[in-house]
């Protein structure tokens, strides 16, 4: 049985990772329909802003709190140039604007930054903590307490604000929000940077298990993405659950069938669930507008 | 329609040309992978020629000639690297490539440089790139083969008969993986557990639980580069596993003792190069001077240590340069030859003597089995 | 006599392909071209999937894989001639897409990008991992289709690379001409409706499903053609081609030309494919610089460059 705890405490250990990336795309889809494809660089920005300013000196609090608040910066930058001023776009000119923006930040990481891979310490030390025979990293209980805690902290704002209640408003009906006297711009560029700000959390707190370099933002987006929609997208239950499901289903596919199908099993499953469920596991149904 | 199509040409050959200076007369094209999931290798790659080519030229040249380096950036996509490839040859009329970062750039370079006949170092790992021995390839990294014998050949001498593998699925861990089963049985070792990874990927520790369990497992080598083995590092030592683990020349750097952390990397054997090892080198080694000196004047330029694939870029250049002046020209098959006579050529990855069937030049001795002690190399024999 | 679109986009393009070569100062340029046309036949199939059928794919790579491994493998392994290798890549990329696209095709939006990446990512991850008969990731050899002994016969002395200029550029002529055909045919109509609103279609009688069904299908024909070009081209092959950033170069092309129109899609490649070739002296700003484009276009130009650029001029001598 220990074989068996161990997978699955690494399904859970990956399946946070993919749990923070994804929740990171909730909020951006929810107001505004938008799959924000460069979600995967706030990621990346996230922990490389905290590599480069530790490494400048800065103790890593700071740094990480730093680079958390440039990322949020990043993020309705991103929102006010390139975004607002495509509104009404088809949804490829949308993908390809939130493309064109990752690869932008890519470059530039590259060119401000360097190329090669970093990481810094994790917050609790690297001794595993054993479980029934098993192991998991401290950081490992960071990344998944802080997948939680986003999770019910936006299920809260969804849930139980103005301002949450205010997003998904824009989001179903930006008109009639705004004739309810919503400031839809700047609901639009608070769910930029709040987003920004989670996956910059989620980078800051993957680092010391994934490391991190210029162009790790696109495989975390991907698998981020994946999970989303497995869960049904906008929804942070589905976020979640889509994260930690991924995660389980690959590290037991690497555990008992063979390690080299590991994505390709998790890719199968999300096929399989989408064509069962279009709308994924917790999606709701949406009724066309003719 | 012809206007524009005149002015977009005129535009390109004109940037090509502000680029670099026209003096010079040796052109010497070069395509690495800056740039990609190929980067970490490219970039030391690309910083290394631009220094040495500069060096060279401030030291008047070869035979009094300068070289001009027409440097591209792949990306790491073969077919990329072949379309500056032919670029190279068709266009910036180049009397040699260096380049090919990764094995699948270098296979797509080939075809252009057999065709155009000039000389190609490789900076790839592959033993397809040199056997069957092609007329103007050569290559200066030890091959993966290589670096597999190298670490059987410890892991024969320590006793071990069974070994477990886990290899990334990237070009460089599946080439090693088949290269490693190809030898294995030769050294009577038995591989008793086959496990892979992603190169993105996360955590390995299910497939470490499952070499673990093997029974009577001796010993697990990691064939793979970028950040998967540093990851597997520490799953290892978080798994508490105490077998002997081997990695490969892939992470060969110190880089790869930082993300896998000083104690989870204690006891990590690998083959590296003298690169390496640099200030450990006894004053009597022979490949002392040579690289004592790549390392200060890459320091001195880009503040950073070069690492060992900066190395196959630093003997690629050397080869070239030392062809050039023994054969007194330039000309493509003239330098051929001559870098088929190499001999006693004292690189940062060995000593390169090259011959008529073997366009490597290296031997397992270039290769140094080293052991990670307290955050450092050591060698191991 | 007034020209249709159809024909000013043949002839635009018969033009470009035989005349420009004149101004090729090396083989290079033919070698450019070439990379031009192989992209320009997998961003004709996106106008029809995208462009006429207003479907999102994030997966045609693994199209343009199968008909590349298919050219390396079919060949030595089945025997036939290289030739022949496009015709069954074709056919086995146009059954996967039939098999795999009426469960996708109910999907819509975001459902259908992530269904086709994650199809897109099996291939590619076949083509990585089964070794032993793709050779892994550092790629495989691919015959050589004797291209250039056929010109030689035709009494054509052409170099390899420009033979494969001309051929490729007749392929793409051909690719365009039949995707012009199929937008004025009932299924380029009925694709159209459903672009538009698929339930006001599904109300006129449209077959929606089927409709959606054909354009995928034809669309991964050509990525599959594109890409079987580009392995014998190369003669050799490597997983990269099926990757996931190659569906997305495949995609943005078409989308920043225009994916509206056959001529503005493979205006798009033509940009794309040369935009690193003219940037190489900027090499590190590349990725900033190819970025912006793509933002300033979709924000700019909706409709993409060409038509934008058109409406621009047409204004202007109005």
């Amino acid at each position: 049985m220990p074989e068996l705890m161990q997978f699955l405490l690494s399904g859970v250990t990956v399946g946070a990772v993919y749990a923070l990336v994804a929740l990171g795309f909730t909020i951006i889809y929810n107001a505004s329909d938008v799959v924000n494809f460069a979600q995967g660089e706030f990621v990346m920005l996230g922990g490389m802003i905290t590599v480069f300013a530790h490494m400048a000196g800065l103790p890593l609090p700071l740094s990480a709190l730093i680079a958390v608040g440039a990322t949020a910066a990043f993020g309705v930058a991103l929102n006010k140039l390139a975004i607002e001023p495509a509104r009404g776009a088809p949804v490829v000119s949308l993908i390809i604007i939130t493309i064109g923006a990752s690869i932008f930040i890519r470059g530039a990481t590259q060119l401000v930054f360097d190329k090669q891979i970093h990481r810094f310490p994790a917050i609790s030390g690297d001794d595993p903590i054993h479980v029934l025979g098993a192991t998991i990293l401290p950081q490992s209980l960071w990344i998944i307490a802080g997948a939680v805690a986003i999770f019910i902290g936006l299920w809260l704002f969804f849930t139980r604000t103005l301002i949450g209640r205010a997003v998904l408003a824009t989001s179903n009906n930006r008109l009639a929000a705004q004739l309810v006297g919503i400031n839809t711009n700047w609901i639009m560029t608070l769910s930029f940077a709040v987003s920004a700000a989670i996956g910059a959390i989620a980078g800051v707190l993957v680092t010391p298990v994934t490391m991190i370099g210029y162009d790790f933002g696109i495989s975390l987006a991907l698998k981020g993405f994946a999970a989303a929609m497995l869960g049904g997208m906008g929804n942070p239950k589905g976020a979640f659950a889509g994260g930690i499901l991924l995660g389980l289903i690959e590290a037991l596919t690497a555990g008992y069938i063979s390690s080299q199908y590991k994505d390709a099993a998790a890719f199968i499953i999300i096929l399989a669930v989408l064509f069962a469920m279009p709308q994924g596991l917790f999606g709701k149904k949406s009724t066309d507008r003719v | 329609m012809k206007l524009i199509h005149k002015f977009a040409l005129g535009a390109m050959t004109a940037m090509a040309f502000a680029a670099t200076p026209v003096l010079a007369e040796i052109r010497l094209g070069a395509t690495v992978s800056e740039t990609g999931p190929a980067a970490f290798l490219g970039d030391p790659e690309a910083k290394t020629l631009k220094l040495l080519v500069e060096k060279i030229n401030a030291a008047g040249g070869l035979n009094g000639e300068k070289i001009e380096l027409f440097l591209y950036d792949d990306g790491g996509d073969p077919n990329k690297a072949r379309t500056f490839a032919t670029r190279l040859v068709e266009d910036d009329e180049v009397q040699a490539i260096i380049g090919g970062t990764t094995t699948g750039t270098t296979m797509s370079i080939i075809p252009v440089a057999e065709e155009a006949k000039i000389p190609f170092i490789s900076l790839a790992g592959a033993i397809e790139i040199v056997k069957p021995v092609k007329e103007w390839v050569f290559k200066t990294p030890h091959t993966d083969r290589m670096a597999c014998e190298k670490i059987f050949t410890d892991m024969k001498k320590q006793g071990y008969t069974k070994i477990g593998l886990i290899s990334g699925t990237d070009g460089f861990g599946a080439s090693m993986r088949k290269q490693c089963l190809d030898v294995v049985a030769s050294y009577g070792i038995e591989i008793v557990g086959d496990e892979s990874y992603g190169p993105q990927d996360a955590d390995m520790t299910p497939q470490l639980t499952n070499l673990k369990g093997k029974p009577g497992i001796q010993a697990i080598m990691n064939p793979g580069f970028g950040q998967g083995p540093s990851i597997v590092t520490r799953n290892y030592a978080q798994l508490g596993i105490t077998l002997p683990f081997y990695q490969s020349h892939g992470v060969a750097s110190n880089g790869f003792i930082d993300l896998a952390g000083k104690k989870a990397a204690e006891g990590v054997r690998l083959p590296g190069t003298a690169l390496l090892v640099e200030s450990i080198l006894a004053d009597s080694d022979p490949q002392k001077p040579v690289v004592a000196a790549y390392v200060a004047d890459y320091k001195a330029k880009y503040n950073i240590a070069p690492t060992t694939f900066g190395g196959y870029a630093h003997d690629a250049l050397a080869i070239y340069a030392d062809a050039v002046k023994r054969a007194g020209s330039t000309e493509p098959k003239a330098v051929r030859d001559a870098i088929e006579a190499t001999k006693g050529l004292i690189g940062t990855t060995g000593i390169v003597t090259m011959s008529k069937d073997d366009h490597l030049g290296l031997d397992l001795s270039a290769f140094r089995m080293l052991e990670i002690r307290d955050g450092g190399w050591k060698l191991a024999e | 006599m007034r020209l249709s679109e159809k024909h000013w986009t043949l002839l635009i393009l018969i033009v470009l392909v035989a005349l420009t070569p004149f101004f090729f100062p090396s083989s290079y340029y033919f070698r450019v071209g070439s990379l031009i046309f192989i992209n320009g036949i997998a961003v004709t199939g996106i106008v029809i999937l995208t462009g006429y059928a207003g479907q999102i794919s994030l997966g045609h790579a693994g199209f343009a894989g199968i008909g590349a491994y298919t050219c390396a493998l079919a060949p030595v392994h089945l025997g036939i001639h290289p030739a022949l290798a496009v015709v069954l890549g074709a056919a086995i990329s146009g059954a996967l897409a039939w098999l795999v696209g009426r469960p996708i095709l109910r999907l819509k939006g975001y459902y259908l990008a992530v269904a086709s990446l994650g199809l897109g990512i099996l291939v590619s991850m076949l083509l990585t991992n089964e070794a032993w008969l793709t050779r892994g990731p550092d790629g495989i050899d691919v015959p050589d289709p004797g291209l250039r002994d056929l010109f030689r016969a035709m009494g054509l002395g052409f170099s390899a690379t420009e033979a494969w200029y001309v051929f490729n550029g007749f392929m793409l002529i051909v690719g365009a001409w039949l995707a012009l055909n199929l937008y004025d045919s009932p299924t380029g109509r009925a694709l159209r409706a459903l672009h538009g609103s698929e339930i006001a279609a599904r109300t006129v009688g449209v077959d929606v499903a089927g409709a959606k069904l054909t354009a995928l299908v034809i669309s991964a024909v050509y990525a599959s053609v594109s890409g079987s070009l580009l392995a014998l081209q190369n003669k050799f092959i490597t997983p990269d081609v099926s990757g996931y950033m190659h569906s997305i170069e495949i995609v943005t092309m078409a989308v920043l030309g225009g994916a509206g129109s056959v001529l503005g899609a493979i205006f798009g490649a033509g940009i794309l494919t040369m935009l690193p070739q003219v940037l190489t002296v900027f090499a590190e700003y590349e990725q900033i610089l190819l970025g912006l484009v793509m933002m300033l276009v979709m924000i700019f130009m909706r409709e993409g460059l060409l038509p934008s650029v058109l409406r621009l001029v047409r204004g202007r001598g109005e």
